[in-house]
């Protein structure tokens, strides 16, 4: 088993990404045990996971790298709950979400996850702040909460002054900004980021990276799929996940 | 976007239809008011009459003395006559009462519908020498030209105008073809004009032959005072007839006695009409009884062209209409889903439940639907009103009836001038 060797880390109290209303328990975030999804095709099934066992603590800083095909997206999309494993189990906080009910997985998407992808994936119709308020519409929040959330985050990321803009207004990286602030909203117990800097440029990168730094100095903990080294570089852990299986890389 | 667009669209083309619809009906109610009277429900009418059956063709009889013949022997013949319209059966003068007196029937007025034809022209005299036993009868419409025998070069004309027989003491009754008429000049018919020769005029037709009250009209060869001149009361339509007589004179001059083509019957309500039309088959079993309606499949010309597009293709134009706006809404909506995968999916992994998904995109659909429908109500009410305003005029035409070879009809224009006919001329003895 990849087992985590992470200090967990408490962020700032109140002014951090973790809610203050969130208590953490001595179980670890993630627990994957013999987890295996297979996938129905043409040509018979197509295993995308071929028994894993992880465990990520909270506050780590996680780097999944390896080949394409090699199922990191698949692993990504059961940490962050929006698939079932076809076998094996899958706890978050200590809780079985291997065959939780797609509500109870929505609710845990919308309270304890956010998620970053490498297109962005923003709404082109609304402003930078819209888009960040969508995060938070599973939430019931009042709208004076909401909108001071929004304006928290985008702080955050330093794009307070361009919420009124568009996306198409905004470089790529200030795109991947406003999808972090949109994710970080929330509040989560972890970021999931999906090839985050696979888009921008170098001087785009180490801004998103830096905001990662930044998030994760603050007690937040991070999963990120990437190929690039610079991004894995600044990882706690680095796993390789190649023909279904994970493995450990050194640092 | 584009949903919203075919659905305005298809929203606004079934008003168009149902406004063109609304619209025909209404001119075919207006335009068929003065054939049929505006407070008139129903008419009674003899029944067709059978081919070969009837007073057949109508005949010119010309005595020996008839005409003036000049020195290089042309005779002069003038003659009108008033005759019934042969393919129509007439219905004895107590058809009236008998409709008046059934229950739901507020008003019943009788008619009697005539043709007055006159015969005005020239026919050279015969040939010198000719064995009048022998002369051949003249083939019919041959008159003008040589004819066989030798016997050619007339020239005549046949005029005619349609006259209706209106019984006086009930002419300012709300049914009838009277009642949606206006005086222009002079005034109408009344009970006193009973057995009088006086006539009141279709203005159109005083007006096209230059006649005004005070001067004399020659129907049924007397001469008759011209005391009124009427106007329909609808700006498309003409009315029932060229020439108005008191009933019993058009009886009289007509040799028909004591008989009316048609009574005009009023119900006492709308929901009466069945029970009315169903007692009035009942008394009166040969006669035929029509309701508006189905004297708007008979009459001809654009007003049924109009009804029948509307009837027929209007309702299946708003049925194709709606299926393939609603099939592309379906389809663009699907397309729009389609494409927005991506979206929905980021949706999804910001925590969205499928029931919140499923309610945005039904809501967006929704409000896509309503503007597309305002939109459409809006483009309709401009439609229509165009419309409106390049909206044609229909007409009325009464079903053909050959008098004489010509068609001669309530309602109708149809007037003919130096038409060879067909006509029996007897020969001098």
């Amino acid at each position: 088993m990849a087992g985590g060797a992470a200090e967990p880390r408490r962020g700032p109290a109140g002014g951090g990404v973790m809610d203050a209303t969130q208590s953490r328990s001595a179980a670890p975030l993630y627990r994957l045990t013999g987890v295996t999804k297979s996938f129905a095709g043409r040509r018979g099934g197509v295993q995308g996971l071929a028994g894993i066992d992880l465990e990520i603590d909270h506050g780590d800083f996680v780097a999944i790298q390896g080949p394409t095909g090699g199922g990191k997206s698949t692993l990504l999309q059961l940490l962050g709950a929006l698939d079932t494993p076809t076998s094996g189990e899958v706890e978050f906080e200590g809780a079985s979400v291997a065959h939780a009910s797609p509500g109870a997985l929505a609710k845990i998407r919308a309270a304890e996850i956010g998620i970053v992808f490498q297109a962005f994936n923003l709404i082109p119709t609304l402003t930078a702040a819209e888009n960040v308020d969508m995060g938070l519409e599973p939430l019931r929040l009042t709208r004076s909460e909401r909108d001071g959330r929004v304006h928290d985050a985008l702080t955050r990321v330093g794009l307070a002054e361009r919420a009124s803009h568009r996306p198409g207004e905004l470089s790529g990286g200030q795109q991947q900004r406003v999808a972090i602030a949109r994710a970080i909203a929330k509040r989560p117990r972890v970021l999931l980021a999906d090839e985050p800097t696979g888009n921008l440029d170098e001087a785009m990168r180490d801004d998103i990276l830096a905001v990662l730094d930044a998030l994760h100095a603050e007690g937040l903990t991070l999963i990120v799929v990437t190929h690039d080294s610079a991004v894995a570089r600044r990882a706690r852990r680095r796993l390789r996940l190649e023909a279904g299986t994970v493995s450990e890389i050194g640092l | 976007m584009i949903v919203a667009v075919g659905m305005a669209i298809a929203v606004a083309l079934v008003i168009v239809v149902d406004a063109l619809s609304a619209g025909v009906r209404d001119a075919q109610r207006e335009a068929l008011a003065s054939v049929y009277g505006v407070g008139t429900d129903l008419t009674v009418t003899g029944a067709q009459a059978e081919p070969g059956e009837g007073s057949g063709m109508p005949q010119f009889d010309f005595g020996e003395d008839a005409g003036s013949t000049d020195e290089d022997g042309t005779t002069t013949l003038s003659q009108s006559r008033l005759m019934p319209d042969i393919a129509r059966g007439t219905l004895e003068a107590s058809t009236v009462d008998a409709a008046a007196g059934i229950d739901g029937v507020v008003a019943a007025v009788g008619a009697l519908s005539l043709t007055n034809m006159t015969f005005d022209g020239e026919l050279p005299s015969p040939p010198s020498g000719a064995d009048e036993s022998a002369r051949p009868e003249p083939a019919e419409g041959d008159a003008g030209g040589p004819a066989a025998g030798g016997f050619g070069g007339g020239s005549f004309g046949i005029d005619s105008f349609s006259v209706l027989g209106i019984d006086a003491a009930a002419a300012t009754q709300s049914a009838g073809p009277l009642s949606s008429t206006a005086v222009e000049q002079g005034r109408g018919l009344g009970s006193a004009d009973a057995g009088q020769r006086v006539a009141a005029l279709d203005a159109s037709y005083a007006s096209s032959e230059g006649l005004s009250v005070g001067d004399t009209i020659e129907v049924g060869s007397e001469e008759f005072s011209v005391i009124g001149v009427l106007s329909s009361t609808s700006s498309t339509a003409d009315t029932a007839a060229d020439v108005y007589i008191p009933l019993d004179v058009a009886q009289e001059l007509s040799g028909l006695g004591e008989a009316v083509s048609t009574v005009y019957v009023q119900a006492a309500a709308a929901d009466a009409i069945g029970d009315v039309r169903s007692a009035l088959e009942e008394a009166l079993p040969d006669a035929a009884v029509r309701s508006q309606s189905e004297l708007a499949s008979t009459v001809s010309s654009s007003l049924s062209g109009a009804s029948a597009l509307i009837t027929t293709l209007g309702t299946w134009l708003s049925v194709i209409v709606l299926v393939v706006a609603v099939a592309l809404a379906v389809l663009f909506t699907m397309s729009g889903i389609s494409r927005r995968t991506r979206e929905l999916g980021t949706l999804k992994a910001i925590g969205w439940s499928n029931r919140r998904i499923v309610g945005q995109v039904t809501s967006e659909s929704v409000v896509q639907a309503v503007i597309g429908g305002v939109g459409g109500v809006a483009i309709g009410l401009v439609g229509a009103a165009v419309v409106a305003l390049i909206a044609p005029t229909i007409s009325a035409e009464s079903p053909a009836q050959p008098v004489g070879g010509m068609r001669a009809g309530r309602g109708s224009r149809a007037r003919t001038r130096s038409v060879r006919s067909c006509f029996r001329r007897t020969p001098p003895s």
